[in-house]
């Protein structure tokens, strides 16, 4: 009895492992399967469904209208699945690796390439390349052309003029300032903030500047957008790169030479606000901006994008006529030709490790989003985007007035605009890094220097794990 | 010939079960310790590194503060809730009214889960602490008490109700017995309802430090880990280096491991203290 109670327990046993092995062959042999799949595939394949992951969830119902559009038009069904805020990465790795996945997804610069070098196909002799207004926008590597940008933004410290108008025509102000387009340079901004602040309530405000939202997930504003504007001058000083981007991409590591810049602006923020240094830690990006639609602050630094936020806030009180951008200026030299920080963590890939016809389709769905009349509408229209295609003409430029701004300052003469550097930041946890020294030095328990110090650190050490 | 019937169904009822279980602990189980050994980006494309990664995890200070960290938790944790999560019982197993609708009352914040919980906390205490100019995020010790209360909070009328029903197991013989030999209440209950009820202090025990050990959702919700990972437990931690980090997915998979060794040695060795004070015969 006691022989075979042995005797079934390793049969049992016995099993499992056939069990264990059976399953994990299957999923060897399924991806063999699949690298077969695109030399035996041909353009007689039904294509009837692609697959885009989107990054930006403000615009996701309006992808959901397109689809349809395009479905009616073509039979082709688009599937848009949008990640929350903050998660595209987590969910574009789980997706990638089920057995339909996205065809069509985001990387977000050179950085995000490196990770997704494995799954971009080559668009160099697509359609989709030559509609680019300026080709050195896209994603390149070794003669290769892996990522398109599809949308530009600018951001820089957007203004409520109303309120602006209220201070010139104060009796008892400190500074003569007229207009905001005397303001070109940190002195003058700092003079005109901080007695701006001092007569708040004169102009029925609760500060100047919106909160500096530092809560978990609701920094970026800070750690990548107000970061990219010390950095990119520190790699322009870099003397032996065709541009400051490339110096970035090559910097193993930082003297954050322009430190005391960022505190300068950042100080700017913090001490002229609405809320306490304190309570920074509670603060979001939507707090910050439902402050500014409301009327109780009168700058916050944000991007074009904020429009469609500022406009869904209810009670807005900000008119379209009134909202403009002034570049972020942190005191260096000749800043007054600085513009506004302009460029796109935005690039389409398409899968290359999915059928030969899948890419077909999802290749001419983008073709035809930036390229129909329909398709054209709903970009400008509806997702607002400022397209960086020679596919769109004089009349088709967004009508929003953030939008315009960030055209507007694009096309001024003298001044040149801060293009995005962020892209080449080390990885997501430098940014987090970064983050959660500024979240302490605003508590007052971190002094600058220290902070200076932990991201000098942080980027060595992420950039040694790219290697 | 009762065999033979019992065999022939073995398989039948067992089966599913046993797939299920295979197909969702066994495998990626098996998956993880292989993957921990590996650099990958996506688990089709793995490269053989050998223990690079489980150096890294180690000279990693962000993973030796969590786990830090989430000892100092899970001891604290695992003091409170027991001792309060005892007295309730002690209390509710009394002859008083409404010892029923107290009973559920106090297991309802078992019911919510940890990222809403954590949320509505993380409001409650800067609410309070705005009084006094901070907020939750000042200080490490800050987050380090308020997942305290949060995670009592939660598990208090889970372990409640296990006392509850060990309590009512004791039978009133012993206690008679007792009393009539003269013992004091505060002897019956050292010497006689604790003794009888090791075995529900044991699994109460093990639940309460392997919860508060894999804590990730409130942890997430609370504080995120701010300031400056001070507050990460150990299961954010890995997420934020399988997510966050460039090539950190090998590296997570291997704290991944190390972490549920840690917990499987714990475990054993608590299982192991507390079945030697059980007593069998009552």
């Amino acid at each position: 009895m006691y022989l075979m109670k042995k005797g079934r327990g390793f049969v049992a046993f016995l099993l499992v492992l056939v069990m264990v092995c059976g399953v994990l062959s299957a999923c060897t042999s399924e991806e063999a399967e699949n690298n077969q799949q695109p030399s035996q595939s041909n353009n007689n394949e039904k294509v009837d469904e692609i697959y885009f992951l989107n990054f930006k969830p403000e615009i996701a119902d309006v992808y959901n209208k397109i689809a349809a559009d395009y479905e009616a038009e073509t039979g082709i069904k688009v599937k848009v699945v949008t990640a929350a805020s903050g998660t595209y990465e987590q969910t574009l790795k789980s997706e990638i690796a089920k057995s339909e996945p996205p065809t069509i997804f985001q990387i977000n610069g050179p950085i995000g390439y490196q990770t997704w070098k494995e799954y971009c196909l080559d668009l160099k002799d697509t359609k989709l390349y030559s509609f680019l207004s300026d080709p050195n926008l896209a994603i390149t590597s070794n003669g290769g052309v892996y990522g398109i940008p599809y949308v530009v933004e600018g951001y820089g410290i957007i203004y409520n003029n109303a309120i602006m108008e209220k201070y010139f025509a104060l009796s008892n102000r400190a500074t003569d300032f007229k207009s905001m387009d005397e303001i070109n340079n940190f002195e003058k901004l700092k003079a005109l903030v901080e007695d701006m602040q001092a007569h708040k309530d004169e102009l029925g405000i609760e500060g100047v500047f919106a909160s500096t939202s530092l809560a978990p997930g609701e920094a970026w504003r800070w750690e990548t957008h107000l970061a990219n504007i010390p950095f990119y001058y520190e790699f322009k000083d870099k003397q032996n790169y065709d541009n400051p981007i490339l110096a970035g991409l090559a910097s193993n590591e930082i003297a954050f030479k322009y430190s005391e810049n960022y505190k300068k602006i950042f100080d700017l923020y913090i001490n002229n606000s609405c809320t306490e240094k304190a309570m920074l830690g509670t603060k979001t990006v939507n707090d910050s901006m439902a402050e500014f639609a409301l009327g109780k602050v009168a700058m916050v630094q944000n991007g074009n994008w904020a429009w469609a936020q500022i406009k869904g806030v209810e009670g807005n009180v900000v008119d379209e006529k009134d909202i403009k951008f002034l570049p972020i200026y942190i005191d260096v030299e000749e800043e007054e030709s600085q513009g506004l920080c302009i460029g796109t963590e935005n690039y389409l890939a398409i899968n290359s490790k999915v059928s030969e016809a899948k890419q077909k389709a999802s290749i001419e769905f983008i073709e035809w989003l930036f390229s129909s009349e329909k398709g054209k509408d709903y970009v400008v229209n509806e997702l607002g985007f400022i397209a960086p295609f020679n596919t769109f003409e004089e009349d088709e430029k967004p009508k929003d007035p953030l939008a315009r701004e960030v055209l507007n300052w694009m096309e001024k003469d003298g001044v040149s605009s801060v293009p995005w550097g962020f892209a080449v930041f080390p990885s997501q946890n430098f940014k987090n890094t970064f983050a959660d020294a500024l979240l302490e030095y605003v508590q007052g328990n971190k002094s600058w220097d220290e902070v200076t110090k932990t991201v000098i650190e942080s980027w060595k050490v992420e950039k040694a794990k790219g290697e | 010939m009762h065999n033979r019937h019992m065999s022939r169904y073995f398989f039948v009822f067992v089966f599913p079960t046993l797939l299920a279980f295979l197909l969702s602990f066994v495998i990626p189980f098996i998956l993880g310790i292989v993957l921990s050994f590996t650099d990958f980006t996506s688990i089709i494309d793995a490269k053989w590194v050998g223990i690079s990664n489980y150096i890294e995890a180690f000279s990693n200070k962000d993973f030796i503060n969590a786990l830090r960290f989430t000892v100092k938790i899970a001891i604290v944790t695992v003091i409170t809730v027991n001792f309060f999560a005892m007295c309730l019982a002690l209390l509710l197993t009394r002859k008083i009214r409404g010892t029923n609708v107290f009973r559920a009352i106090f297991f309802m914040p078992n019911l919510i889960g940890g990222i809403v919980l954590g949320y509505i906390w993380q409001l409650i205490i800067n609410g309070v602490l705005y009084k006094f100019g901070v907020t939750l995020t000042y200080k490490p010790e800050y987050g380090f008490w308020g997942l305290v209360i949060l995670m009592n909070w939660q598990m208090i009328g889970y372990m409640m109700v296990i006392y509850i029903a060990a309590i009512q197991s004791i039978p009133n013989t012993l206690i008679e017995a007792a009393k009539i030999d003269g013992a004091s209440p505060f002897q019956i209950l050292t010497r006689i309802k604790l003794p009888v009820i090791m075995p529900s202090i044991t699994i109460c025990l093990f639940l309460t430090m392997a919860n508060s050990f894999k804590n990730f959702d409130s942890n997430l919700a609370l504080t995120a880990g701010a300031p400056s990972r001070k507050t990460a437990m150990l299961a954010l931690d890995i997420y934020n280096t399988f997510y966050n980090t460039l090539n950190g997915e090998g590296v997570g998979q291997a704290k991944a491991v190390v972490f549920f060794i840690i917990v499987a040695v714990i475990a054993f060795l608590q299982l192991k203290l507390t079945r030697r004070k059980e007593v069998d015969n009552v």
